[in-house]
């Protein structure tokens, strides 16, 4: 097929952290182009492009995926969570705290990727996370800062606020 | 990309009458593979067809056999399922080490069986434990099914539904990635039922997944470690290439045998 031939444009919906969108889409359209040029939520990062570095990770129906290597189409009927999605009411988000307070960034650019990882994470494994588990789960992610040591340690403090944040309604 | 035409079927049927109708369709699976494959212009299908909306080719099911599971059952299922724990607990583990989590959440066995990667884990298992790759037209039989790089007993349009996986006695799985792309630079996956052992490896053969007849000759008699210190495994169809000589794999297939077999003999 040339690049002449007319594409029939598919529609999606979806809803985007908590907010239904939808489009008519060229089928190539991959899910993190949609996020970022069509939707403006650039927050989300295109670092390989070939679902090995994992600056894309979002969530797709509550479990992370590479939305580099996820068609638009795809997710169409699905709910997905970005980074622009996870802080509440002008307060971050647990585990984005915790990547402020312990340094856990250095150029930034895979910290949104880390960040959604690290999430899917915590709802895995629970809030009591040891070092292996983090450094084994986070292995799809790549930091070329090298910044892995505080990054680690982020990871843990965040699992652990996420755990003591739940905590309270756990006990109501 | 070059440009595509995207169809979602709901049923087996419906998907197999439009890869029948173009042969320049493509069935999308999981598309960990497919859609790297496409963004490096590799592939130019006029149509893909996205299989994840046919509810029978999903699941995972206990059989009186062993374990049924659905082509499009994704890794990470395959991972956490208690039923396939019960009943075949090296397969849940391989299911575990496909390479990373987010990849885990998308690809597919039957997306990584219609692929054949030659360094795929899933085709040591299929043909170790001697599975049924079943499609909408056939049951084939794991020795049957693989047939070189990237090369499948698929004919043209026909979809893989379920993989049929009898249970055996003992089974163990261990690979060495390489270190940077983490595919398989040699796998092998060892499965002891009460007639036979067989051991197969991935990630090493020229001409893809293959039995290592001798190993599984030697552990039927003696299902130890120690049985195979003295065995070798012939490097002469092995791949030789800028991560390994065919000899350093020839070694590596014998270091992860020894490996599959200590996580089930202790």
């Amino acid at each position: 097929m040339s690049e002449a031939t007319t594409i029939v444009r598919v529609p999606v919906r979806l809803t985007v952290n908590g907010k239904s969108v939808s489009a008519e889409i060229d089928p190539r359209t991959l899910l993190v182009q949609f996020l970022r040029e069509t939707l403006d939520l650039t927050g989300t990062h295109v670092g390989c492009d070939t679902s090995q570095c994992g600056a894309c990770v979002v969530h797709l129906d509550g479990v992370a995926v590479k939305s580099c290597t996820v068609l638009a189409a795809q997710a169409d009927g699905a709910s997905v969570t970005t980074i622009e999605g996870l802080a509440t009411g002008g307060k971050l988000h647990p585990m984005q705290e915790a990547f402020r307070e312990n340094h856990g960034l250095q150029c930034g650019f895979c910290t949104p990727g880390m960040i959604m990882s690290a999430v899917d994470l915590v709802a895995r494994f629970g809030p009591d996370l040891d070092e292996a588990t983090i450094r084994e789960n986070l292995d799809g992610n790549i930091c070329r800062c090298t910044g892995y040591h505080n990054i680690v340690k982020s990871v843990a403090a965040g699992a652990a606020a996420m755990g003591s944040a739940e905590a309270p309604r756990a006990a109501e | 990309m070059y440009a595509f035409d995207y169809q979602r079927p709901d049923a087996i049927a419906a998907a197999a009458a439009i890869l029948s109708a173009d042969p320049e369709a493509k069935a999308l699976a999981g598309g960990q593979t497919l859609l790297p494959t496409l963004k490096q212009r590799l592939a130019q299908p006029t149509a893909l067809v996205d299989l994840s909306r046919i509810p029978e080719l999903s699941g995972i099911c206990a059989t009186t056999e062993g374990v049924s599971i659905g082509a499009m059952t994704r890794h990470a299922e395959v991972a956490a399922s208690d039923v396939v724990r019960a009943a075949i607990p090296a397969l849940s583990d391989l299911a575990g080490m496909i390479g990373d989590v987010a990849v885990r959440n998308r690809g597919t066995i039957g997306g990584s069986l219609a692929n054949d990667d030659p360094t795929a884990d899933y085709p040591a298992a299929v043909l170790a434990l001697n599975a049924s790759v079943v499609t909408d037209r056939r049951s084939i039989g794991a020795s049957d099914y693989f047939r070189g790089l990237f090369e499948t007993a698929l004919e043209e349009g026909e979809i893989i539904t379920r993989v049929d996986f009898p249970k055996v006695e003992k089974a163990g799985y261990a690979k060495f990635r390489n270190p940077a792309s983490r595919y398989a630079m040699a796998g092998v996956f060892v499965a002891k039922t009460a007639a036979e052992v067989r051991v197969a490896v991935t990630g090493a053969g020229q001409s893809g997944v293959f039995l290592w007849t001798e190993a599984g000759d030697i552990l039927s008699s003696d299902f130890t470690v120690q049985a195979i210190s003295g065995l070798a495994l012939d490097p002469s169809n092995l791949m030789s290439d800028l991560h390994g000589s065919a000899e350093y794999r020839a070694q590596l297939a014998k270091v992860m045998l020894k490996r599959a077999l200590a996580s089930i003999t202790g």
